[in-house]
């Protein structure tokens, strides 16, 4: 279904991404590791031709996606959604306009630059933000929701395109634990439930053990992982990570601790 | 969310944006309207007729071009000799940005909410900048060339004048989206008004300052080429002499109007680089 092939970004004289190459079939959530500079973010924006590609081929559905240009990438990008880290939502629009924004690839430019919208367009934006629970947020502005609520008008935009891949890059890295999870879970749902293969960049080790069928590493732009999530021990996770033996993930884990030690503590100190 | 819950909010909206429609299609009649309404008034006032007149639109500008092609001979020795009233024009216009920018950061800095010394004080400063605005600058060179005799001194001091309330105006908008973040961290460590304003905010507006400065100085050199023609000196006294008709000075007004073109031109390109300078940092 995506078959990605020695795909390459090379900015001034540095490889961003370095012939990567790894085929998904199906509807996978598939998960991005790597640390800050890794090529996760070039290899997500290449898939959705936000930037060119420098060399490689990714193949969906018979055709390189690569080579598209004009209003027949514009078609794949209608097709293949990105949720970014920064929302990336039009501030001063309201939240079904936001979403709604999810088909302008499909409507003619002078409907929707007059925002005349059909009620069917806008029935179905208010049934998605429904089903993301945010419904009664509808006619705000985008820029007074919080982040969580912000990243779910973002979903909701990807899902009205109703797009056979969704890619988020770093979908919750500007969000606190509890929202986070909101929108991990959101993200899940809609890859079980309808079926929508999921590629996401995660920048903690927790989440993608949690969410993920499948964990790909990525170091220095290159493939260095390639497995289950089961497969992602500290070792495996030092090598994405070129820590040494000091790296510790539960120092920056952002998972609330399941044991009861420090409550434990707490009550005794309250009981002494 | 319930069905009936939903059902609320699907009806709220899409009432919503009927109104909104229905007021963006009224607003749109009330413009066409107003735009043919007003048009027809001042073709009605017109002394010659807008239509009547409107084929005879290219006459000067033909005539001017067909004579200057006639003598393009002459053009390089006007040019030559429009070169020192050119340059008093361009000074002129310098310091008058340069003292009106000053001048005008002042006056922003006190008329923005958040960051003004005097929070009172804003609406004071906000209604000095309307009134620098709104007082025409050939009215203030007049007045002041009444007073003080022709010469580029009255042209500088009018021109500034304008420039305090212009700027004052647009940089106070850029004040108004400042972070004020960095100012908070400076007003942190104990730092006064002037540290915080020069070191927190100046840093941020800078490049928008600039812009708009550079902005200002192209404006700023037609204005004073303008007040030539009023007895302030520079390229616009010699302008006015050429083109005035039936004198067959035609070709020295071309060469005039070429060299304001180049240096209009000369000064966008030298502020773009500038401006690129100052947002990406030098070339390395």
């Amino acid at each position: 279904m995506l078959d990605v092939r020695q795909v390459t970004k090379i900015f001034g004289r540095k490889a961003a991404v370095d012939h990567v190459t790894f085929r998904v079939d199906g509807p996978a959530f598939v998960g991005i590791i790597g640390r800050s500079g890794a090529g996760k973010s070039t290899l997500l924006r290449m898939m959705n031709g936000l930037t060119p590609a420098t060399g490689g081929e990714i193949i969906v559905e018979g055709r390189d996606i690569l080579a598209l240009r004009g209003s027949e990438a514009r078609a794949w990008q209608s097709d293949c959604a990105m949720i970014f880290q920064q929302f990336n939502l039009v501030p001063r629009m309201d939240v079904v306009s936001n979403v709604l924004h999810g088909i302008l690839n499909r409507r003619s430019t002078i409907q929707t630059v007059f925002n005349l919208w059909s009620r069917a367009d806008i029935v179905q934006a208010l049934a998605i933000l429904d089903r993301l629970g945010i419904a009664e947020q509808a006619p705000k502005r985008a820029e007074a929701l919080s982040g969580g609520q912000q990243q779910r008008v973002a979903i909701a935009r990807a899902l009205m395109q109703d797009p056979r891949i969704i890619l988020a890059d770093e979908p919750i890295a500007s969000l606190d634990p509890m929202n986070a999870q909101i929108v991990m879970d959101t993200l899940k749902r809609i890859n079980v439930e309808d079926g929508r293969m999921v590629i996401a960049n995660l920048h903690t080790l927790d989440t993608a053990r949690r969410y993920c069928d499948r964990v790909i590493g990525m170091r220095d732009g290159r493939v260095v992982f390639d497995g289950l999530p089961s497969q992602l021990t500290t070792g495996v996770a030092r090598d994405i990570y070129g820590a040494d033996a000091g790296f510790n993930e539960a120092a920056t884990s952002t998972a609330i601790p399941t044991d009861h030690e420090a409550d434990d503590q707490y009550a005794a100190t309250m009981l002494a | 969310m319930s069905a009936p819950a939903l059902a609320h909010v699907q009806t709220e909206y899409l009432a919503l944006t009927r109104r909104r429609r229905i007021y963006g299609g009224l607003l749109l009649i009330v413009f066409v309207a107003i735009f043919v309404s007003g048009f027809r008034i001042a073709d009605g006032r017109n002394a010659g007729g807008f239509w009547q007149g409107l084929h005879q639109i290219g006459d000067f500008p033909a005539d001017l071009v067909r004579e200057a092609i006639e003598k393009a001979a002459n053009l390089p020795g006007h040019m030559i000799r429009a070169i020192p009233a050119l340059i008093e024009t361009l000074n002129i216009a310098l310091v008058a940005t340069l003292l009106g920018c000053i001048l005008g950061l002042f006056l922003s800095l006190a008329a923005t909410r958040g960051l003004a010394y005097w929070p009172r004080m804003v609406p004071v400063a906000r209604r000095l900048s309307d009134i620098f605005r709104a007082i025409p600058e050939i009215v203030i060179a007049l007045v002041l060339i009444f007073v003080l005799g022709g010469g580029p001194v009255p042209a500088v001091i009018a021109i500034a004048i304008h420039t305090a309330g212009a700027m004052g105006k647009l940089f106070s908008e850029v004040n108004e989206n400042v972070d004020l973040k960095p100012v908070e961290g400076l007003a942190s460590v104990g730092a006064n008004w002037s540290q915080r304003m020069w070191l927190g905010v100046i840093p941020q507006v800078a490049p928008n300052y600039m812009s708009y400065s550079l902005l200002r100085l192209e404006i700023n050199i037609r204005a004073s080429a303008i007040l030539g023609f009023v007895g302030a000196g520079g390229i616009g006294y010699e302008l006015r002499n050429a083109m005035t008709f039936g004198q067959g000075k035609f070709d020295q007004a071309a060469a005039i109007f070429l060299l304001l073109f180049a240096t209009i031109v000369l000064v966008d390109q030298l502020s773009a680089s500038l401006r690129h300078r100052l947002t990406h940092g030098a070339p390395a």
